[in-house]
């Protein structure tokens, strides 16, 4: 091993130190994203991106084809969330870059790292409305983390070491980097130093130790408390920390949307998702709470309700790496600005339970109370949706992922699958994007092959990117596709039903395509059942299939999804509901 | 309440329009902003007056914070500091009346910078109450134009704003 040496600037150099040699920008993108160990690549080419697929043709990084640059976003958004690892894109100028913002926007809401690479108009074409020309950078700036238009290639080494970084620390989130066609082949230096400083960039990990004694007393106080969790929670890794919490603090804990898994689903201190489809213990005990700890959350409309009645006889302690969302929506007691899981684990140290058996009393009198049924016998014709949902949670092995589009099939899903592990439930919670389930569930499957993968989606959601079915089939992925097919766009229908006297106006899905036959024809394998003594039967088939397979559930058209609070109501307002006869 | 905020950014291409952007989606209000170079080389400083609660400009203050190219952000208005703006203003002035002005642009220490048979052009610096009142005085005469700079603020003693 080479001895260490002292610079003239006095730092220490050693490993950081890399061989240094000239590079064309094309191939030091390509050696950039070996040494951030990237191992896949989602993406589409064009002529502006044609030198940097060039040099690809060349490396062993595997490529995938996708069929429309959002796909490659969600793609690498699904390989990310399962990961934890940065998902990487390559599109090309103007359309290909424009392409790709839903799937960019959707990764910023939900704190997604990805390192996203469009070309660009040559350097002395940009700002000429030249062929193909898009000021991605202008346009992104609201939903990135950060992004760059390189103008020089020896700039581009240190750009493509900040974007790495930037994406997968702190908050995570989605970094850009335009780069005009003429760098890819332009040549400089190439050192890659990982060793990184960013003058306005300085995450606060650690919590601070006198609001961390604040927190431990407030628990220790408390009679009424609840750690409400959300996404945060996965992306810091804190899971085992928030169970040893939990059982060690006897609090009892729900969990967002975007948090759905960081807890187990089967534990006895579970009391599921709140909010707008959350179950009824749940809004419950967040609303007569005294003690709020809330961990890698954002306090979003859709679980909070009507905000000026949230929680209003709680204190709460707010953990999140982001200072700016301490405060934001909910006035904070103790603010702790940090890690999750740092913190959590921080908390752990010194935390003792308060006198909380009375509450927990309580709180399982609403779980015996109010269950979480799926209405349905069984033997049912048509479907129930959510029938659906419990056959495939009671019939895939123990680790399988599921993806989910956004609709009601995404509620059903979260409510009803039982989700006990972290990593293994994706889908579009800030944004609310359909057409993220698909090609999410194919990044997720390409990065774990070994995992059952699931897609549960909705008629109209799956076809919002149901191209990617050549993907699937190209690259040959076992990969189920549930469609609750209820030939309406379910969720606006159900709004149209409660709040503008059953005027369905432009949500039935007229025309849709047989998914079957559609399955076929891109080679993959088409299952169908419309009665619920053939759902066991079709999901186990599918499950022992080869390759993509849809099914087809066509399900009843005007179930709803309850329980519900009508948006900006105060969450104890609930509609029950109930399963219709 | 008007808060003056001194934002110290790295003089990357877009950064303006990245404060600025930030502003608008969130519904903040920029009363003036004024751009300049600082003593230290690729770090510009802005000075934002942004009208709002404490909360809000708290808000602000922590959205600032998280765009990558901005290194600090202090709260002015908060502390002692010297404001100053330049407001550059051309009145009518027909011969019988500029030893009117004149006298007025001497009382606010101001200057005239330009004369034309019917009209002088006046500059004057200050903070935004003696900028108001020279106005309120020379709106007499009829102004035929006004062009400001924004504000720009310093704290009072030793201490000074800086990275890190
Ligand atoms: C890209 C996009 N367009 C529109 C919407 C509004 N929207 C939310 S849910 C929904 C219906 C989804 O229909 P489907 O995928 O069939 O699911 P279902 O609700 O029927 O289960 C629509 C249109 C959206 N979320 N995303
Ligand atoms: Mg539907």
């Amino acid at each position: 091993m080479r001895k260490p040496e002292i610079n003239n600037k006095g730092y220490l150099e050693c490993e950081h130190r890399q061989i240094s040699s000239a590079a064309s920008g094309a191939t030091m993108i390509i050696k950039a994203l070996e040494k951030e160990n990237v191992d896949m690549v989602f993406g589409y080419p064009g002529g502006a991106v044609i030198p940097l697929y060039n040099k690809l043709y060349d490396s062993t990084l595997k490529h995938v084809l996708v069929r429309h640059e959002q796909a490659a976003v969600h793609a690498a958004d699904g390989y990310a969330r399962v990961t934890g690892k940065p998902g990487v894109v390559f599109a090309t100028s103007g359309p290909g870059a424009t392409n790709l913002v839903t799937g960019i926007a959707n990764a910023y809401m939900d704190s997604v790292p990805l390192v996203i690479i469009t070309g660009q108009v040559p350097c002395s074409s940009i700002g000429t409305d030249a062929f193909q020309e898009a000021d991605i950078t202008g346009i992104t700036m609201p939903i990135t983390k950060h992004n760059y238009l390189v103008k020089e290639v020896s700039d581009l080494p240190n750009i493509l070491s900040e974007a790495f970084f930037l994406a997968s620390t702190g908050r995570r989130g989605p970094v850009l980097i335009d780069i005009p066609k003429d760098i890819f082949d332009r040549e400089a230096e190439f050192v890659y130093n990982r060793n990184r400083k960013i003058p306005g960039y300085n995450p606060t990990y650690e919590g601070h130790a006198g609001q961390i004694s604040r927190a431990v007393k407030a628990i220790k106080e408390a009679k009424r408390p609840v750690l409400f969790g959300g996404g945060g929670l996965l992306r810091s890794g804190a899971s085992p920390a928030l169970q040893d919490f939990a059982e060690k603090a006897r609090v009892p804990v729900i969990l967002t949307l975007m948090g759905l898994g960081a807890f187990p689903g089967d534990n006895e201190l579970y009391l599921g998702m709140p909010g707008m489809h959350g179950t009824i213990t749940a809004n419950y005990a967040l609303t007569q709470a005294d003690l709020i700890i809330a961990a890698g959350v954002r306090f979003d409309d859709r679980v909070t309700g009507k905000i000026e009645e949230f929680a209003n006889n709680a204190r709460v302690i707010h953990i999140d790496i982001d200072p700016a969302e301490i405060g934001k929506n909910v006035n904070i007691d103790v603010p702790i600005v940090g890690d999750v899981k740092t913190v959590l684990e921080a908390l752990l140290k010194n935390v003792q339970p308060g006198d909380t058996a009375e509450w927990l009393q309580q709180i399982k009198g609403w779980q015996k109370n109010y269950p979480t049924l799926c209405g349905s016998n069984g033997a049912g014709r048509p479907i129930k949706p959510q029938f659906v949902i419990k056959e495939l949670s009671r019939l895939s092995p123990e680790n399988t992922i599921v993806a989910t589009d956004v609709g009601q099939h995404q509620m059903w899903t979260a409510q009803h699958f039982n989700i006990k592990r972290p990593y293994k439930f994706i889908t579009s919670g800030g944004l609310g994007t359909m057409g993220y389930g698909f090609p999410a569930a194919i990044g997720a499957k390409l990065a774990c092959p070994d995992e059952t993968v699931i897609c549960i989606t909705g008629d109209g959601s799956f076809q919002m990117n149901i191209q990617e079915l050549a993907t699937a089939v190209n690259n040959q992925l076992d990969l189920i596709i549930a469609v609750v097919n209820n030939g309406y766009l379910g969720m606006v229908r159900q709004w149209q039903d409660i709040f503008y006297n059953k005027r369905y106006a432009h949500t039935a899905l007229e025309g849709n395509p047989d998914f079957v036959k559609v399955a076929e024809a891109y080679g993959a394998k088409g299952l169908r059942a419309a009665g619920e003594n053939n759902v066991s039967s079709v999901i186990e088939e599918a499950l022992s299939e080869k390759g993509p397979v849809i099914i087809d559930f066509i399900v009843d058209p005007e179930e709803n999804v309850y329980p519900m609070v009508a948006p900006n109501c105060p969450i104890n307002e609930i509609i029950f509901g109930g399963a219709r006869s | 309440m008007k808060h003056v905020l001194a934002i110290l950014v790295e003089n990357k291409p877009g950064v303006l329009s990245r404060v600025a952007g930030l502003f608008s989606r969130r519904g903040f209000n920029i009363d003036n902003i004024a751009v300049g170079e600082t003593v230290a080389p690729g770090i510009s400083r802005m000075t934002i007056t942004v009208e709002g609660s404490e909360k809000l400009v708290e808000q602000v203050i922590k959205q600032l914070h998280k765009l990558i190219n901005v290194i600090k952000v202090s709260n002015l208005s908060k502390e002692s500091s010297v404001m100053r703006e330049l407001l550059l203003i051309k009145v009518n002035a027909e011969v019988g009346y500029r030893s009117d002005i004149q006298q007025i642009v001497e009382t606010f220490r101001g200057k005239v910078v330009d004369v034309s048979p019917e009209s002088m052009v006046i500059e004057v610096t200050g903070d935004e109450e003696k900028l108001e009142a020279i106005k309120l005085l020379l709106q007499h005469y009829g102004i035929r134009e006004i062009a400001r700079t924004g504000k720009v603020a310093l704290l009072r003693g030793a201490a000074i704003t800086r990275e890190g």
